[in-house]
């Protein structure tokens, strides 16, 4: 039920799949509302999103911003492109770390599956360069600790 | 040492990763490697240097050759990359699993 799978798709395309108990409908408002992302949307321990500012409508506004308990943070931007209530957002975003990387043009899908929902989200990075460099960054900061951890293996 | 941010990069390019699965094979020179390729072995060379500085590919010195292989570990750490990555989408998504739990007031369910 819980399976992810994350995998690249040709040079420029990022997918990740995953199957969910609730309904779809659930799944569109956990992502779109903001009081409810705040509550999930938070990568690894130790982070929380005090900013959440997410305008659910064609060019509607998105920003959140991270904050690490040891101080820390960065935030995103973007904007809603396309909104099928309960079954499918299109959205553009870019992180600034602190500059702005290029823009992320996500498209998640919830469809029906059984009693529950399988979400697609499909990003696609203006390059395959630009996809490399998102991959390798961890799709999200915050890694960091991680990281170190890996270059301890390496 | 491996550099995962130019490894990442260095994967973006077909003929890198067509040299890496060569090279998967066994050592190969310069010119083994830009055989299957209508390359100038200055091109390869270029190709060689990425894949060399994000420390995926390491060279020995065989008289006036300088065979390629595989870093060992090198795809690997990589890979290991990728698991912690998704660990952390997994993390989100667990989070969110409870979110859309608490959201559901249990709804009598049909008998069955």
């Amino acid at each position: 039920m819980s399976k992810m799978t994350l995998k690249t798709e040709g040079d420029t395309h990022v997918v990740v799949e995953r199957r969910f108990a609730a309904p779809p409908e659930a799944l569109y408002r956990a992502h779109t509302e903001p009081k409810l992302i705040q509550k999930w949307m938070l990568g690894p321990e130790g982070w929380t999103m005090p900013v959440c500012i997410s305008d659910a409508q064609p060019g509607g506004k998105i920003r959140y911003e991270w904050t690490h308990a040891n101080g820390g943070g960065f935030h995103l931007t973007g904007e809603y492109l396309e909104l099928e209530p309960c079954r499918r957002i299109v959205h553009v975003q870019r992180m600034y770390l602190p500059d702005p990387t290029p823009d992320n043009h996500i498209e998640t899908r919830f469809d029906p599956d059984g009693a529950g929902t399988l979400m697609t989200m499909r990003m696609t990075l203006p390059d395959a360069q630009t996809r490399a460099a998102m991959l390798a960054s961890g799709m999200e900061r915050g890694m960091e600790a991680s990281y170190v951890r890996l270059e301890g293996v390496v | 040492m491996l550099n995962l941010d130019s490894a990442f990069s260095a994967l973006a390019d077909p003929t890198r990763r067509a040299i890496l699965a060569r090279l998967a094979q066994g050592e190969a020179t310069v010119t083994e490697l830009a055989e299957p390729f209508e390359m100038t072995q200055p091109a390869i060379s270029q190709h060689l240097k990425v894949l060399e500085d994000a420390g995926l590919i390491a060279r020995r010195v065989d008289g006036t050759k300088r065979p390629r292989r595989l870093v060992e570990g090198g795809i690997e750490a990589m890979d290991q990359w990728l698991a912690m990555v998704r660990k952390a989408l997994q993390g989100n998504y667990h989070r969110l699993d409870e979110v859309l739990a608490a959201m559901e007031p249990v709804k009598p369910k049909e008998t069955r």
